[in-house]
């Protein structure tokens, strides 16, 4: 028994992680739902839920509650197991991938030795919950959706995966936390000492989230439906959460591998206040959180309805004790300290990722599949062994000729732009040529008669 | 069978051939209810893997026999009925209905009013482009343009409803002139609304026109060529993008065009990257032609003397204006009497959807949506 | 410790019993989502092993590649014809006989080496760990096959690139 309890001990804190993730996910994924329809109105000129609760802030809610009672619609002749199991494995798949996910320097479930491929293993499982389900829903537009997304998957998985590696090589190690250690050491975020990689992550990360322009297996304006048509209600509402835990897993791996994770910017400045042993830049994060809740208290006269005055005053409350939180670790132990503003850190430039993404949904069209698919292999992923193998030239430059770190690079970025370059000028012969054979072929067939 | 008939596709057994399919061909069939045909359309496509062989449309979903109902209402009851075949630009049908009507009576409208209808009648031509041009990115896939553009049609539609009441389905002219005076801002709102709109155009074309994504998804696709689209009866903006300069409004000139100074877009390749450069051009060029017109509205009467009772004298006439979507024509046969014999209408959206059976050869199935976008087309019209 | 047992004999339950699953469904997708099971309980029994590395390889390519690949063929490949196809089921009597003989040998096996199932206490401090130490192999003593695997691949790679590229055109 005593035996029992100790090994039990020994996992309390990441179970209690790991609750803390679960429980919180579900709500927080169906916030970023909220902000993302409010970016969407704002950037076309509306306004965007405003009705339940003061500005929308209780939609979520609205909208659990409704998938949660509606009827649970299964197709004929559908498989029922697998029916059911699909979006179960995404969901799984999306909230397992956060067991090695730091937030802040605290909060991690495992820190695993490899714990940068577990997460794109782990990911990777996640075309099981597509195909399944797509298959399942015993519809031949679903199968064929499916298909196509699980190769979109697969393909950006492998574009994706070698902008890691670059950033892996560099960092010298797997684990999340000796990656954020290691640009620490360094002194500078990796984003800057290899962009391309970063570009090459971002782009095949919105693919692999099935996100715009990359959408589309999921658009509502094609003629093949896609693997999430049959399921409705709560299943679709897994699958949905899936999407945006999957969402929040490639901003935080971005993050952390590119952005310095849990380091706030600027980590050499370390000037003091005087007197004090609190740095001067660490008194951003509580000023931004005051500014904040100055902002919901300005708007809160100006609500319709008393009981949305009160939740906006509520909000605003939650910000100032955001800010108080902030400013008391600041206080305490290192540890507290470096934990809160850590997780701060961290959140604000996850949450800078996503907008990036919601951004990138409401401004471009939609690739259609074969350039979607002819854009990973035959740019990305070029490009991404190029970026690879220059960064591996410097780190040999770096190590045996003791060149200046960031210097090293220069070419590294200079020869995978220049490949860029020269694939891109290429491509648009390429398609040039294609798009001509094409109209070719209508002329030909126009020459040969209309009537066959 | 004449090189139009033959272009069309006919000779064919009713359309596609179903019976034999090659190895990898199916039957793919859209609509009539689709997010995608902006109407009820049925569309049948025959695919060989990805790439469509051959394509069928099936039309008639929308049909409401408006031209038999014109043989018994009279003249001036028949124009409301007008504005609902083509529900998007109702303002040029009445126009080009009352204009065909004035021939037949051999009456003419008053200078007044012929300018206040070219203006109503562009800034309609505006009100229909963006519409277009809304619905079009968000069937490829850009979600914002189609509210940036509704934002700006809102204003349009403002002015017409304080014109003669109605947003949509206006019944602004009547034959002989118009029925209301312009009321007393409309001057100043017609040039605020121009003034604005110039920078709103480049807003839309910041998001579309160098975007790569938009290029490679509307580069290439749906070439109708200039001869095809000569063959088909294609009018309006998808002639002139396939290289033929015709616009009715320079060609024979109505109501006050020949007074105004405006180009005609046109480019050459006839995809549907080129239709959608002729449209945002053609915007561009109506809010000028807006412009110039405003400035100098001639004071005088509006309507012209033709009496209470419309009995036109026996005969035929056939008299089209270059609505949004095209050459808009009616022929209307008079017998003598308060009802018209017959009144065909030629819809620009029906002509040019002939063309689709050409555009869409050798697309691919995610293309079709594109192709159809760029035909602009009117069910309201296309089916009457 | 008792953790760490539980764990164990949680994960070969499931591997075991998947992998008996996997062989009796008649519905071929089941049964290969019952080998994506097997193969992920196979993992966790790497990562008891403290072989992170391999449990690492073994989601990523085992289950995450190769096992797409066969559910992706499973599904486009029309099997209803065949599974309502006339089976030949003769086979049962031969492969009984060979069931037969190959148990056999396996308990003959365990007889003979029963004196060694009192296994040593695992090394306590691995020298590095497994990721470097893999590498460490790849990089020395298995050098020719980790380079013409890697030539392999890169083939494969070109390929479809190229092949992509030509049927476009």
């Amino acid at each position: 028994m005593h035996a029992f309890l100790q090994s039990v001990s020994a996992i309390a804190m990441p179970v209690l992680c790991a609750v803390v993730i679960v429980l919180v996910l579900p709500l927080l994924a169906g916030y970023i739902v909220l902000v993302e329809r409010k970016v969407m109105a704002h950037m076309q000129a509306r306004l965007g839920p405003m009705r339940v609760g003061p500005h929308g802030l209780l939609q979520p809610i609205a909208d659990a509650l409704k998938l949660v009672l509606k009827e649970d619609v299964i197709p004929m002749n559908a498989d029922r197991m697998i029916f059911w199991f699909a979006p179960v494995i995404s969901v799984t798949v999306a909230l397992v991938a956060y067991s090695a996910l730091p937030i802040g320097p605290a909060f991690q479930i495992a820190d695993l030795n490899v714990g940068l491929l577990f997460i794109v293993a782990v990911s990777s499982l996640g075309i099981y919950g597509i195909v399944l389900g797509g298959w399942s829903s015993n519809s031949h537009y679903s199968l064929l959706g499916a298909m196509r997304s699980a190769a979109q998957l697969v393909s950006y998985e492998v574009a994706g995966g070698l902008a890691l590696v670059s950033v892996l090589l560099l960092a010298g190690s797997l684990s999340m936390k000796e990656i954020v250690q290691a640009q620490l050491d360094q002194g500078v975020w990796f984003v800057f000492y290899v962009p391309f990689g970063f570009f090459i992550y971002l782009v095949a990360s919105i693919a692999e989230t099935n996100r715009a322009p990359f959408d589309l297996p999921e658009a509502d304006s094609e003629i093949v439906a896609g693997y999430m048509t049959e399921y409705s209600g709560f299943r679709w509402a897994l699958y949905f959460l899936a999407e945006y835990a999957n969402v929040i897993i490639v901003a935080g791996v971005a993050t952390t591998l590119f952005f310095g994770g849990w380091l706030r910017p600027l980590t050499r400045y370390r000037d003091h206040f005087p007197g004090t042993s609190v740095e001067l830049l660490d008194v951003v994060p509580t000023l931004a959180m005051i500014a904040l809740a100055v902002y919901c208290f300005r708007l809160a006269p100006e609500q319709p309805v008393r009981v949305q005055k009160r939740v906006m005053a509520a909000a605003g409350v939650k910000c100032l004790l955001f800010a108080a939180i902030l400013l008391a670790s600041l206080f305490g132990s290192d540890a507290v300290r470096q934990g809160v503003h850590g997780a701060f850190w961290f959140l604000v430039k996850v949450g800078a990722y996503i907008y990036c993404f919601m951004w990138f949904r409401f401004s471009f069209p939609r690739y259609r599949f074969d350039q979607l698919m002819r854009l990973s292999w035959q740019f990305l992923i070029p490009l991404a062994l190029v970026n690879v193998i220059g960064v591996g030239v410097a780190i040999v430059l770096r190590e045996k000729w003791d060149w200046n770190p960031f210097l090293s690079l220069v070419p590294t970025t200079l020869a995978t732009l220049g490949f860029a370059a020269w694939l891109t000028a290429e491509e648009s012969d390429f398609s040039d040529e294609a798009e001509g054979s094409a109209a070719g072929d209508a002329g030909e067939a126009a020459v040969n008669g209309g009537g066959e | 069978m004449n090189a139009g008939q033959e272009a069309a596709g006919f000779g064919t057994a009713h359309g596609i051939d179903t019976t034999v399919l090659g190895e990898n061909e199916i039957i793919l069939n859209m609509g009539p209810q689709h997010p995608s045909t902006h109407g009820v359309l049925r569309i049948k496509l025959r695919l060989d893997g990805e790439r469509v062989v051959d394509s069928e449309c099936i039309i008639g979903y929308l049909h409401r026999g408006v031209e038999k109902i014109a043989e018994h209402r009279s003249y001036p009851q028949f124009a409301p009925y007008v504005d609902r075949m083509d529900y998007v630009a109702a303002v040029s049908n009445g126009l080009g209905y009352c204009e065909a009507v004035e021939k037949l009576l051999g009456a003419e409208a008053p200078p007044r009013a012929r300018v206040v209808r070219t203006i109503l009648a562009e800034l309609q031509r505006i009100a229909s482009h963006l519409l277009w041009l809304g619905t079009h990115a968000l069937d490829i896939g850009a979600l914002t343009p189609i509210f940036y553009a509704m934002r700006e049609r809102e204003e349009i539609l403002k002015i017409f409803e304080k014109y003669c009441g109605a947003r949509l389905t206006t019944h602004a002219f009547r034959i002989g002139g118009l029925q209301y005076e312009t009321y007393d801002t409309f001057e100043r709102d017609v040039k605020r609304f121009c003034e604005d709109f110039a920078q709103k155009i480049d807003q839309y074309e910041t998001l579309l026109t160098e975007n790569r994504i938009w290029i490679g998804r509307t580069k290439g696709v749906g070439v109708l060529s200039a001869d095809d689209a000569i063959a088909l009866g294609v009018t309006g903006p998808v002639l002139r993008a396939s290289g033929v300069e015709w616009d009715v409004r320079k060609a024979l000139p109505y109501a006050a065009y020949d007074r105004y100074q405006f180009e005609v877009p046109t480019r050459e390749s006839g995809d549907t990257y080129d239709r959608y450069l002729v449209r945002i051009a053609e915007m561009r060029q109506a809010r000028l032609i807006c412009l110039q017109a405003v400035d100098g509205i001639p004071e005088g009467a509006i309507m012209a003397r033709i009496g209470k009772v419309l009995k036109p004298p026996p005969g035929e006439v056939y008299h089209s204006i270059e609505g949004p979507k095209g050459e808009l024509g009616y022929y209307i046969v008079s017998d003598g009497t308060i009802q018209p014999y017959r009144v065909r209408v030629r819809p620009p959206s029906f002509f040019n959807l002939q063309a689709f059976h050409r555009m869409a050869r050798g697309a691919m199935v995610a293309d079709v949506v594109a192709i159809i976008g760029s035909i602009d087309i009117v069910l309201g019209e296309v089916d009457r | 410790m008792v953790l760490a047992n539980i764990l164990f004999y949680f994960f070969a339950l499931l591997a075991v019993g998947s992998s008996a699953l996997m062989i009796t469904r008649k519905n071929i997708v089941h049964a290969a989502v019952f080998l994506v099971t097997t193969l992920l309980a196979t993992a966790g029994i790497f990562l008891q092993l403290e072989a992170e590395f391999l449990f690492v390889v073994q989601i990523l390519v085992y289950a995450g590649g190769i096992m797409v690949l066969f559910v992706f063929v499973i599904m486009l490949v029309n099997l209803d014809i065949e599974m309502r196809a006339v089976r030949f089921n003769g086979q049962w009597k031969v492969a009984g006989a060979l069931a037969f003989v190959l148990a056999m040998q396996v308990l003959t096996a365990l007889w003979a080496g029963r004196k060694t199932f009192h296994l040593p206490a695992p090394p306590t401090a691995l020298a590095a760990k497994n990721t470097e130490a893999v590498a460490d192999a790849l990089f020395s003593h298995f050098m020719l096959a980790f380079e013409v695997a890697s030539i392999l691949l890169l083939v494969a790679m070109i390929g479809a690139v190229v092949m992509g590229k030509r049927s476009a055109e």
